[in-house]
Order: structure tokens, then sequence, then C-alpha cells
């Protein structure tokens, strides 16, 4: 039952003797100089050169691309903007990169049945830029919007700030047009709603370029809430402004955005964009509140009560759409802003009940003295999804390895405590061994039996999201042979 | 018939129709029976597996067996004051394992999300009597497939939903309902331009040259809203002895006891909320914004005028004589039929789960 993970062994020269049959030659790079920018996605620890790009230009070449990897049994490997986090995008060496780059068209935007319709290529910020003179906007805002695409959203089940109110890819996505490894194109989804058959949508959203190629995207647009208004509160204590988040959930208010900063986040950000973050707070919480006037007056009044009786220390309410930018600033720049003060950084995605959140925290920093990694914390708490950030320098011998123990901890950890090891991210090639963690054989063979109902050969995105057995066995040895203490070797550090 | 009481009865009762290759028809309430295919199989009765094994206020969720009766997990949620924001129907004793199997939302669903949308997790028992465990509690869960939102109206055809965690969200603070009297066409153009703003318009259902409309959110909102849309208010309460009541009236929508849903024959239509009226005689409700429609009556065309509106219709509810003859469900494509039916394969490799319940071809 262990067979090893699939082998494939391509013939470089004949699939590039075919591809140029299929692909005008803009449309292919073969060179390696021009198959270096595509060696990673945003995770650059993990890198691979593939055998060829391909950068079709219409559906037709699509599935020209697909049908002929399908019939020579080239691995491929789906690519938007490549800004994952999970090397959901890192290349097959035995196999190309279908970059839908140049699927970058908005085809529709429909203001009275506020849908817009675009090609996976497009940008997630541009489909809110083209709805926006008819004051509708598109929900799901990962921190990448300016840059990455409805394509890889859809891919990677991608969420934002304001998942906690207006839900992930998979609650704003109606329809998608998608081609199959044979070539096939499917319809899934409609604008009307609950279409017909099994929820096929739910199924491909967020399964990582494993089933299917997205050709196009049809979005639910939603109108824009007249005002915004952040609450800035600062706790001097973690465990405080955990519980105010539940706080918060318990007095019946569901926040546009709830987000966390620890004090070392806050401590790269501040130099960085100058928020106006409380540097003594040991957590800082960002509360929105969107909606007519009136509305947010009033649950800024209730969020300012819930959030006095559960301690914080100081608070203060946006009083401008500039001053409200300005307090999201420094949340949706940590990530850059960790990066000024290390050479690398890795960002982990868990999710966790929230009430877990001070366990969690307590757990990562005792993992910073174990690992001698620093660690600086950003939460959408809203949601109970925790983004550590690991720092550490890839030029020195031994860091990487100890940051990727350390988060391959937090990630375990996440799922002891009730939650899961990616909440946005996806599993890509970087949390494949975890999976063997969340789920057990029987989740997993019922993984790779969907996986085979829509590429039976296993061509599309191979050794990608649903581990083998082999690998799980092979990770369950490891875990097994070293007990309760895993990388012992690393407590000589 | 097996009446199965504990997780163990139904994965033995699923294992020996596996191994016989029998039918199975699973049956909570039995209170969408007149819903789907043609029933078929010997009862597999789940009724019992039944219990809340979690209400977490804060993380905003609940986990209940397949057999618990929606009525007792909103009287949970109630004292809590959350909800199932998509407003299931609750028919007589519908259970929390038939809601989710069958895929019904009711009239909040437009706001706030159709069933899927709320579904976190999933205890399944799938064709082969094996017990897999897919999503979980947190609002988040991105590694694997999503099989849990993927069971939401799969019918009982993939497996039993022996546990279900359900997203749940708090009750607004306050709700209005209005009344306009408008035409078929005019209703849904207004429908759609409301839904183009930000108003907090939670649930609409037309018939008869009425327009209801209901408000739900933060008091200040629901009263600038009402204030800007005009039309007539309705009382919340039932103190004008007689009259009708909002609530009583929302509750007549979601459980489909109001004169609109009368009749031996009625068609669901699906459409986008924008679509012009099909040109079918016969409509009975518009609901959801305009993207639901009821018709009642024999409709020779109904499945082609909805295809051309850019919807689908389900037969929803008919006499057997018709039943038997004309799927509830749209006609899927060959390619996606081939792709259900490895699907289906995939968690029911011998066909024993419903056969026949979603189509008839498995």
């Amino acid at each position: 039952m262990t067979s090893p993970e699939p082998v494939f062994t391509t013939d470089r020269a004949a699939l590039v003797a075919r591809l140029r049959t299929i692909l005008p030659a803009h449309c292919l790079l073969v060179d390696e100089e021009d198959l270096r920018p595509y060696e990673c996605d945003g995770l650059t620890a993990y890198r691979e050169l593939p055998l060829a790009v391909c950068l079709p230009e219409s559906e037709g070449q699509v599935i020209d691309v697909l049908r002929n990897c399908h019939q020579l049994g080239v691995p491929v490997v789906a690519r938007g903007a490549g800004t994952g986090l999970s090397g959901g995008a890192m290349p097959h060496a035995q196999g190309v990169v279908l970059s839908l780059a140049r699927f970058n068209k908005i085809l529709r935007v429909d203001r009275a049945a506020r849908v817009a319709v675009v090609q996976p290529g497009v940008r997630n910020l541009a489909v809110s830029e083209a709805a926006a003179p008819h004051g509708l906007y598109y929900a799901p805002d990962p921190s990448s919007q300016i840059a990455c695409t409805l394509g890889g959203n859809v891919a990677e089940n991608s969420g934002g700030v304001h998942c906690l109110k207006y839900g992930l890819t998979v609650h704003n996505v109606l329809r998608i047009r998608v081609v199959s490894i044979e070539g096939e194109v499917f319809e899934i989804g409609s604008e009307a709603p609950d279409a017909p058959g099994y929820d096929l949508l739910a199924l491909l959203i967020g399964s990582e370029g494993m089933l299917g190629v997205v050709t196009e995207v049809t979005v639910k647009l939603v109108p824009k809430p007249e005002l915004a208004q952040v609450v800035m509160a600062s706790f001097d204590d973690v465990a405080k402004a955990g519980d105010a988040v539940a706080a918060i959930i318990a007095a019946g208010i569901i926040p546009a955005g709830l987000e966390m900063m620890d004090k070392p986040a806050t401590a790269a950000v501040e130099p960085y964009v100058k928020a106006g973050y409380d540097l003594n707070a040991e957590a800082i919480l960002l509360c929105e509140s969107d909606g007519t006037p009136e509305e947010v007056a009033e649950e800024i009044s209730r969020v300012t009560e819930v959030l006095t009786a559960a301690g914080a220390r100081d608070l203060r309410v946006s009083q401008s759409e500039a001053e409200r930018l300005r307090f999201w600033a420094g949340r949706k720049a940590a990530f850059p802003a960790v990066g000024r003060i290390t050479p690398d950084y890795y960002c982990m995605d868990g999710t966790i009940p929230r009430k877990r959140l001070a366990e969690m925290l307590g757990a990562i920093a005792a993992m910073e003295k174990k690992y001698s990694l620093r660690c600086a914390n950003v939460f959408h708490a809203g949601d109970g999804n925790l983004h550590p950030l690991i720092m550490y320098d890839a030029a020195k011998p031994g860091e990487w390895e100890r940051a990727e123990a350390f988060g391959a901890e937090i990630l375990e950890l996440s799922v002891t405590l009730g939650g899961s090891i990616t909440g946005e991210h996806g599993v890509g090639i970087e949390k494949i061994n975890q999976m063997c963690v969340q789920y057990s054989t029987p989740e997993l063979d019922a993984f790779r039996r969907i996986k085979a109902a829509f590429d039976e050969t296993g061509l599309l995105n191979p050794g990608k999201a649903v581990p083998s057995l082999h690998r799980c066995a092979e990770y369950g040895r490891m875990h097994v042979h070293h007990g309760d203490v895993k990388f012992p070797e690393l407590d000589r550090f | 018939m097996t009446q199965a009481c504990a997780l163990d009865d139904i994965a033995s009762a699923i294992r020996a129709a596996h191994d016989s290759r029998a039918a199975l028809r699973i049956r909570g309430a039995g209170s969408k029976d007149f819903y789907g295919g043609m029933l078929a199989g010997d009862v597999l009765d789940v009724s019992s597996y039944r219990g809340i094994v979690a209400h977490e206020p804060t993380e905003l969720y609940v986990t209940a067996r397949c057999g618990t009766p929606l009525a007792e997990v909103e009287a949970v949620l109630a004292e809590k004051a959350q909800m199932l924001a998509f407003e299931p129907p609750r028919f007589s004793g519908a259970t929390v394992g038939g809601c989710v199997a069958a895929g019904l939302s009711g009239p909040r669903r437009q706001q706030a999300g159709a069933v899927r949308d709320f579904v976190l997790g999933v205890k399944l028992v799938d064709g082969t009597g094996q017990v897999l465990d897919f999503g979980g509690q947190v609002m988040k869960n991105v590694a694997g497939y999503d099989v849990s939102r993927l069971l939401a109206g799969s019918m009982g055809t993939l497996g039993v939903l022996a546990e279900v965690t359900l997203k749940v969200l708090p009750k607004p603070v306050a709700e209005q309902t209005l009344v306009f009297a408008l035409d078929e066409a005019e209703a849904v153009r207004r429908l759609n331009e409301w839904g183009a703003q930000p108003l907090p318009v939670s649930a609409s259902f037309w018939h008869d040259g009425q327009l209801w409309l209901r408000l739900s959110g933060a008091r200040a909102a629901v009263d600038a809203a009402r204030r800007k849309l005009g039309g007539s208010v309705v009382p919340q309460g039932d103190f004008l002895r007689g009259a009708v009541d909002a609530e009583s009236h929302w509750n007549s929508v979601r459980e489909q006891t109001h004169p609109a849903f009368a009749g031996p024959l009625l068609w669901r239509l699906a459409l986008p909320s924008t679509a012009v009226a099909p040109g079918l005689d016969g409509l009975r409700a518009i609901e959801w914004g305009g993207g639901q429609r009821w018709y009642s009556g024999e409709q020779e065309a109904v499945r082609g005028a909805a295809a051309r509106a850019g919807g689908h219709a389900v037969l929803y509810r008919a006499p057997e004589s018709l039943r038997c003859r004309e799927g509830a469900f749209a006609p899927l494509s060959p390619a996606l039929l081939a792709l259900h039916r490895r699907l289906k394969k995939s968690f029911d490799p011998k066909g024993v789960l419903n056969p026949g319940r979603l189509y008839a071809e498995f």
C-alpha cells in the first residue's frame, strides 16, 4: 500500500516540440533565464525549475496545453501572480507551469445583478476598482490584493481581514469555468442560487490547482458601506485581549474586521508606517464597524463599552477616513515591516478556537526559546486565524531548518487545540506533512479518490495539498522514532 | 427498517447494505420525503441519533447529531440570542442532518447565505460504513478539499451526515417589516435596485401584488432604511388581534404554510435575481430578491424557460404520477453527470445510499 510518490520522467525535447505546435513563440518560455522567475511563489524557501512555462492567451490554448500534457503524461502546475505563501505554485521539475497571467480582462460588471465576470489573471483589487463607480466592491481582501489574482484566490479559497462578516472566496464566487486535465470544459455554479447537483463549486474553491484549471470567474459584488470606523484598543496582557475578542462576539457583534497584533509585531510596524500604535501594549486590537452612519455609531459605542469592560487600557476611535486607513496601514504592512527587521521570515497560518489564543501565544513564546528564533504575531482574531512570523536568516547554517521545525510545531499545536493547519494560505508543499497530522488515513484516502475523480492520472499539481500514503507513513515513522521530542538535535542551539 | 441509536448502528447498517448491495433510504424526521427523486430502499432511521454535542456561543458554532430536531437546536441558540442565519424550513420536526442533506435555505438566504455557507464540519458515514471527519469547528480551514460543504444538498447520496457543525450568528437587534403594492416586474426591479444599496434588507416575499420586505440589523440602521424606503409598516407582534403580524408572516414563508405554497404541484425556479419573467403562467411567489420564484401547475416548458433565463427549475412538490417520470432537479450536462457518477462512486462504490434521490442515474 505504501507505494512511493509517483515518479514522472518527461522527454523535454518532445514536450517542447509539442508545445511549439500549439503555442506561438511569445506564449512559451523554455530558456533557463526565462524560467528562473517562475521557480517559486511567495514561499521562496522552496524552489524548483520547470521544463517550460506556457502563457496561453485563449481558453482554446489552455485546452490544447492540458490535452497535450495529458497525452504525454506531463505534470501541470497552474499559476496566477505567484503570491501564494504555501508553495502551491512551486513548479514540478518534470512539468510545465501554466501561467494564467494573460487572462487579465474584466469581462462584465453588472450593477443591477451585482456580479462581475472576470478572467483568472485579473488582480483582486482591480475587481473592486472596476465595481467602485457602481458603489459596489468585491469583499475578500487578502493582504496581497494589489497583486494576487482571482484565479489564485479561487485555488486557495483566500480570505482577508473582513472574512468574519463577509466570508471567504467560497462565499463570494458564484460560478467558474474550469478546464479538466483532459481538456474538457465545465461550467460550475451559476448566477442563479443553488446550482443543481453536488456543490462542486465548494469542492473546486480551495482545491489548490489539483482538480482543474479555472478560465473564468463570476463573483458577487456587494454594496460599499456608507461609512467604516475602527476602534484601536491596547491591552497590557494578551490573554485579556483574547478575552476581549470573545466578549465582542458574545455581545452579539460581528465586526467588519477584528485583528490583533502582539508587541513584537507593533514594534516592527510602528517605525515603518507610524500608525500611532501603543508600543508599551502587550497586544493591540483593531475592531472595525461598517454600515450606515447610524449603524456604525451604535456599534462603535457598544464595542467601546465591551472593550473597556474587558480591560482595554487605551481606546481610540478613528475620526476620519485617513485616520482609519492609518490604523489599518500597520496591520496590512505587518509582513513587509517584519521583513525589514530580519533577513528572512516564515509566515504560518494556523487557525484555532479563539478561546485558546492565550495558550497558543504562551506556547509560541516557549518555542522562541526552544528554537532560538524570534516570532511576531498578527492574528485575524475574529476568525481565529493566526499568522506567526518566524524570523530567521537563511544565510546562517541551520536557521531555516529551525524555522521550519518551529513552524511545524505551531501547526501541529493548532490541530491539538482544535483548529486547522491552514486558514487561508493553503497546504501547498509547505504543510503537506502536517496534513498527516490533521487527517487520518480514511479522510486522506477520500481526498485521493476525489482527486482521481477529476484527474485520474494525477498530473495536476502533483505532490501538493494531499500527501501520499507513503509520505504520511514516513512522517509518522519519524514522529514515533523521535517520540515526543521532535528534532532533538535542535536543542544544541 | 433499521433504527440507528448510535454511530456504530449507522456504520454497521451501511456495511451490511454495502456487503449485500441493498439500497438504503436514509431518514430523519421524514419531513422532506416529498422532495427530490423517488424514495427507494430499506429505511435507515437516524432520528434517534440525536443531541447537541457542543454549542460554543463565542466561537459561533453548534455541533449536533443528525437526528436532532432543528427546533431543539434553535431553542438552545436562542438562549444566547443566536440563530441559524440561513433560516431552514423546520416543517414537522425537521432534523439537522436532513436540513444539510437537502440543502434548503429560507427567507434570509439572500442576505446571509445558504446552508452550505454555514457548514463548518461533518462527521460522515460513507457508503462502505467508514466514519470520516471533514472540516471542524473553526471559521477558516482550507486544509484538504472542502467535503463538508460538498455534502450540503447531496441528498444523502454520499453518506449519512452523522454529525454536523454549523456556524451560528447573533440575532439581529431590530427587525421591521414593510409592505408595498407592486406588480411582479416592478417588484423585481425594486428589489434589485435596493440590493445594490447598503440597506439592511434580510428577506423579501412577493405574492399577489404585494411585496413584503424585512429589514434587520442595528436599530438605527433599520429605522433609517424604513424612512428611506417608505411602504407601510407591518406590526411586529400580534397586538392587533386578527391582523397579520410580521413574525407569523415570515414564519409562514419559512415553513411554506403561506397560501402561496398551496397546491399539489409546485415548481421552484432559481434564477439570476434580475431575470425578466420567464413567460410562464402560475407565478405564486418571488423570494430572495428575485433569485427564487415559485410556480404552480403543470409546466411543459419550465426547464427550458428557466435555462433561457440563466437558471434552473426544481420540481419541488408533485403527485407521485409526475414524480416517477420527471426528475426533481434540472438534468446535468453529460460531462457533469459523468463527474457526479465518479464522485458518487468514490464515496459509495456500490451505490447503496439513497439511490435516485438526487438523480435517477445514480
